[in-house]
């Protein structure tokens, strides 16, 4: 026990102190969340800053559910000095004036934004429609729903949280085990250890419960981060992704084992990563939804443990689904780590 | 304490290297054994196979009643070893690396202190690996050897590298071990070394063992003639030539040398004439005996 101890030790004592490492499994991921997170953030949600004059019974005495509903992408506040509203709207400091005239609705309008200009108008179509079948008191006919393609409804950071979260720890993973295996095979120390009464099994638990620090300390940074500053919702079931990580690193470490192991220098054990995480990043959807993607695209994801891992963070993390939708994942990602790490360790050699 | 090594017929080949061909010797418990030879012998080849990093292709090792390919524990806590490339955690200080290493040995926290007072690295003990001298990192790289206390060492060229103090203080250290008991295997290319520590020295070259003895025994049997010198001036040439009585002298700026088999005559007669002023002897070393038997050529 306490030979595996003092070796995790010494390994996270040299993660730590290795300023690129932690630079790139750490702020350089950051670094895209905070991007992605912060361009995406306003997407669609800013609400229309909307001045109501008098009394508008189709608002006033809306149904609690309709209230909110429209609440959410209307900003109504009430005033009683129609012209000095009227002067905001022309401005632009407000988006529209409303008031109410016998059973007429009357929206003033600036065309300065169209967009938002042509939003309101069918939004409050759309209420006035849904007014006028509610007094028939018949249910309506024909619905709509809509949906939107990109991904279901998550916004940026909840999307993004877990897809580049995914990608840290494969790269953080995949890289720490190929770096520190070569670098151990080739400044003699794997030697001297075998030399050592410390059994192979100690030093591989030791680089495991490194790497899984490492995978949960990312873990806690990136959803520390997203909740603090980008307003990450967690979903239910979120600690699933402890167990998911788990074997996510587990994956990830066999592809690094592989890559170690065939390779001679540290710059090709870093090259071999690159070129199989960076692919597989892409692939598994971990820096732009795949939804719209073609087919081959999520049949080549389905092969790939960055897609298992980042499907079942998504649905336990932000989806809301329950535990079981990461069993599947986590048991993909075992078998991967077992099949890579046995053809890995074909290839492991303990000194050059 | 102390253990017996048994190594024979070793053999160990490289493609067409025959890196090792066909060793065996002994070493007595408590015996201070040096492995000497040009670059390329086998020393580390051999020293490898000892230790149990390589499985000999033929032959067979034994260290006390074990086989050290195999690596078994009981064996390896007994077992010191310092390789001839320095090993080391990336970024740990050397205070660090001691503590790491001891404690995959089971030994306690207090002895990183006392190897580092040992091999003079106090001052550097904060120190990150990387930024030591070749030399300080030799001298942790020992220290790492013998965090606990082994019963058996084998040091690849320890001191490689180091500056003349150091290689005097590590010679106590080893000399220390040795004394109370301990086994010491060594490689190394300073012929003082080996006639200094060593109670019996291989002479190693292509592979195989060339001479065995005590470093006494084989200096003894080079049967080599003295050189006697001269601070120049003392005498004349054609005094020495006299003296000499046929043995070659030779008549350099720096001194006037007279190689003989028979020192003591010539001696007698110098101190005769008053000319034992500056006057220096030198028999035949240990290196004599190993270019005699390696040759001089560069080797690969
Ligand atoms: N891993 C290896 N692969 C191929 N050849 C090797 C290997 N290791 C050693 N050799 C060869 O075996 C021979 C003996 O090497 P070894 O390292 O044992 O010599 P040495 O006596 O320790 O030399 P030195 O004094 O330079 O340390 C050399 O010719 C060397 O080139
Ligand atoms: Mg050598």
């Amino acid at each position: 026990m306490r030979p595996l101890r003092s070796l995790a030790t010494a390994m996270l004592k040299g993660y730590f102190r290795d300023r690129m490492a932690l630079f790139f499994s750490i702020i350089f991921p950051l670094m895209f969340l905070v991007l992605f997170g912060g361009i995406f953030t306003d997407d669609g949600a800013s609400k229309a800053d909307v001045i109501q004059i008098g009394h508008v019974a189709i608002l006033d005495d809306a149904p609690k559910e309709a209230k909110a509903a429209y609440a959410k992408s209307l900003g109504i506040h009430k005033s009683t000095d129609e012209a000095a509203a009227l002067r905001k709207v022309k401005k632009g400091d407000a988006d529209a004036l409303i008031t109410q005239k016998g059973d007429t609705l009357v929206l003033h309008f600036s065309r300065a934004d169209p967009v938002k200009a042509a939003e309101l108008q069918g939004q409050f179509q759309a209420i006035v429609q849904a007014a006028n079948i509610a007094v028939t008191g018949q249910p309506p006919k024909f619905n709509v729903t809509t949906q939107q393609v990109e991904d279901e409804s998550l916004s940026a950071i909840q999307f993004y949280t877990p897809s580049l979260l995914g990608w840290a720890i494969a790269a953080g993973a995949t890289f720490g085990a190929a770096a520190n295996l070569v670098v151990w095979r080739k400044n003699g120390l794997l030697r001297r250890l075998r030399l050592a009464p410390v059994r192979t099994s100690s030093v591989v638990l030791a680089r495991v419960a490194v790497s899984l620090a490492i995978a949960l300390m990312q873990a806690a940074i990136f959803i520390g981060i997203g909740k603090a500053f980008f307003g990450l919702q967690l979903t239910g079931w979120w600690p699933m992704i402890i167990p998911l990580l788990v074997a996510g690193t587990l994956a990830f470490m066999s592809i690094g084992l592989f890559a170690g192991a065939i390779s001679k220098t540290e710059e090709a054990a870093i090259g071999i990563s690159n070129f199989v995480v960076l692919p597989m990043a892409f692939l598994s959807g971990s820096f732009f939804s795949l939804d719209g993607a073609p087919g081959w695209i999520a049949t080549v994801g389905k092969l790939l443990p960055l897609k298992h891992l980042n499907e079942g963070m998504l649905d336990t993390m932000v989806r809301g689904d329950g535990p079981s939708s990461a069993v599947m994942p986590i048991v993909f990602l075992l078998g991967f780590a077992v099949v890579v790490t046995a053809i890995a360790s074909r290839f492991f050699r303990w000194d050059d | 304490m102390g253990v017996e090594i048994r190594a024979e017929g070793l053999v160990m080949t490289y493609g067409d290297t025959r890196a090792v061909d066909g060793v065996s010797f002994t070493v007595a418990s408590g015996e201070f054994f040096g492995l000497l030879g040009p670059n390329g012998a086998g020393k580390t080849t051999t020293l490898e196979m000892i230790e149990g990093l390589r499985k000999p292709q033929a032959g067979t090792v034994r260290i006390d009643q074990y086989e050290p390919w195999k690596r078994e524990p009981a064996l390896q806590r007994r077992m010191g070893v310092q390789l001839q490339a320095s090993s080391f955690f990336e970024r740990l200080t050397a205070r660090e690396q001691l503590d790491t290493f001891g404690s995959l040995y089971g030994v306690a926290a207090g002895r990183t202190d006392e190897m580092l007072e040992e091999v003079g690295l106090v001052d550097k003990a904060d120190v990150r690996t990387e930024d030591l001298s070749g030399g300080q990192k030799q001298r942790l790289s020992i220290a790492c050897a013998l965090i606990h206390d082994p019963d058996v060492v084998f040091l690849d060229e320890p001191t490689a590298a180091l500056d003349p103090q150091a290689r005097r203080n590590l010679w106590d250290v080893l000399r220390t071990m040795n004394d109370s008991g301990r086994t010491v295997v060594l490689t190394t290319h300073y012929m003082d070394e080996a006639e200094v520590l060593c109670d019996r020295v291989a002479i190693m070259d292509a592979g195989k063992i060339l001479e065995l003895d005590t470093p006494a025994a084989l200096v003894r049997g080079l049967d080599a003639p003295v050189r006697i010198s001269l601070a120049p001036g003392t005498i004349t040439v054609e005094t020495a030539r006299e003296i000499a009585g046929g043995d070659p002298v030779v008549d350099e700026e720096s001194a006037l040398t007279i190689t003989t088999r028979e020192p003591s005559r010539v001696l007698t007669q110098l101190a005769n004439r008053d000319a034992l002023d500056g006057l220096s002897v030198k028999g035949a070393s240990l290196e004599d005996v190993f270019l005699e038997l390696t040759g001089r050529e560069y080797r690969a």
